[in-house]
């Protein structure tokens, strides 16, 4: 045991590098961590093949919460249980945190600057395109059939008139695609729960 | 207290955060007008601030938000808050279930719930765009700023332009047309 206890320290060191220089270098949201994670895990260090890698994935995109700090858990709880979860995350977390105060420092310091002013509200339209993208990248994959177009605009129709707690929608949507689901087969329909290829096999598209 | 709203809040946004990103943004507006943490412009700036720095986007806008209505450790007990869910349902996932994602239950779920996230993602572009006027529609920034978030979506769908240098982009548009 006592043998043991370097290595596993080490392992959670390596696996904090690991992660800590993975999100500084990703742009876009969680999953453009994807292909880097890939490269570090699987391809250089070989700690878990790619095929349970691409499972994690699908699952980390599954759970609630941002696809990035999911992975990372998944990951550092393969490798080192418990505290290597955790120690993935927080490394995931760290960098992020502190280069979002020092960008907001800086915003603080020049704000006033006409100049900046504008290359803010150039900014502000181009995350409106970038949600846009978001948006048709998870539609993509999300609306194939009618059912599930009607969930979709119903969903932006109560949100524009009501204003209600999204939260709410996301609690609602759970239930519902269990209720849709039995109501289809009770009534004989075809069932299809997902986005497929012609050949039956599930698209799985990194959709943030 | 604020403290201790802040954490609860994003406790309460970090479990229900499917789809991550930008789907979480309407529910952080939501909250934070709730609680009065901060005023809608301020907000808008905050979202914007989070979209162009590294990293995850809802993350970055809880630390960011944190900070504006606790200061330092509001950012820590924010930022805490959206990441603790994840962390303990994925380690109750690995642990337990494995081939979750097989089950029926959880696929029925997921055929309801995706559309409704896309639904969200739309709600915050519209409203993420709307906010920024409050005097006229018809004004020449509304025509840029349409502009450069359609040229935006076509230069990473289309082009597949990597999203920091749509940004940088935009930025150095900005200053041209505003």
């Amino acid at each position: 045991m006592n043998e043991q206890l370097p290595t596993r320290l080490s392992v959670l060191l390596h696996l904090f590098w690991i992660f800590f220089r993975i999100g500084p270098s990703t742009f876009g949201g969680g999953y453009a961590m994807i292909p880097i994670i890939e490269r570090e895990i699987s391809l250089k260090r070989n700690w878990i093949d790619q095929q349970q890698l691409s499972d994690l994935m699908s699952m980390a995109a599954a759970a609630p919460g941002g696809v990035g700090v999911n992975a990372s858990a998944f990951i550092g709880y393969r490798i080192g249980k418990v505290p290597g979860a955790i120690v993935a995350t927080l490394a995931i977390t760290l960098p992020t945190f502190i280069i979002v105060f020092l960008l907001s420092a800086l915003y603080a310091a020049f704000q006033h600057e006409p100049k900046v002013q504008a290359a803010f509200q150039g900014i502000h339209a181009a995350i409106i395109g970038l949600m846009a993208v978001a948006a048709y990248k998870m539609g993509k994959q999300a609306l194939f059939d009618r059912t599930t177009i009607a969930v979709a605009a119903c969903t932006v129709g109560i949100m524009l008139i009501t204003g209600i707690n999204p939260t709410v929608m996301i609690a609602v949507g759970l239930a519902l695609g269990i209720c849709l689901i039995r109501l289809k087969k009770a009534l004989g329909l075809s069932v299809q729960t997902e986005r497929t290829t012609p050949d039956n096999q599930p698209i799985i598209e990194y959709y943030i | 207290m604020l403290h201790w709203q802040l954490f609860l809040a994003f406790l309460k946004i970090g479990l229900l955060s499917f789809g991550g990103g930008y789907a979480v943004i309407p529910m952080i507006q939501y909250e934070s007008e709730r609680y009065g943490w901060l005023p809608g412009e301020e907000f808008q700036r905050l979202v914007a601030l989070a979209g162009m720095s590294p990293g995850p986007v809802a993350t970055n806008s809880a630390t960011l938000i944190g900070y504006e209505a606790g200061g330092l450790l509001g950012a820590i007990v924010a930022t805490a808050g959206i990441v603790l869910p994840s962390l303990v349902i994925v380690i109750v996932i690995a642990a337990f279930f494995y081939r979750m994602n097989a089950n029926i239950w959880v696929k029925s779920s997921f055929y309801g719930l995706r559309p409704i996230i896309t639904g969200l993602i739309v709600y915050a572009a519209i409203h993420f765009g709307l906010s920024n006027h409050s005097d006229t529609i018809y004004h020449w920034s509304t025509f840029a700023t349409l502009l450069i978030g359609v040229l935006a979506f076509l230069a990473i769908v289309k082009y597949k332009l990597h999203p920091f240098g749509v940004i940088a982009g935009a930025a150095i548009l900005g200053i041209v047309l505003f």
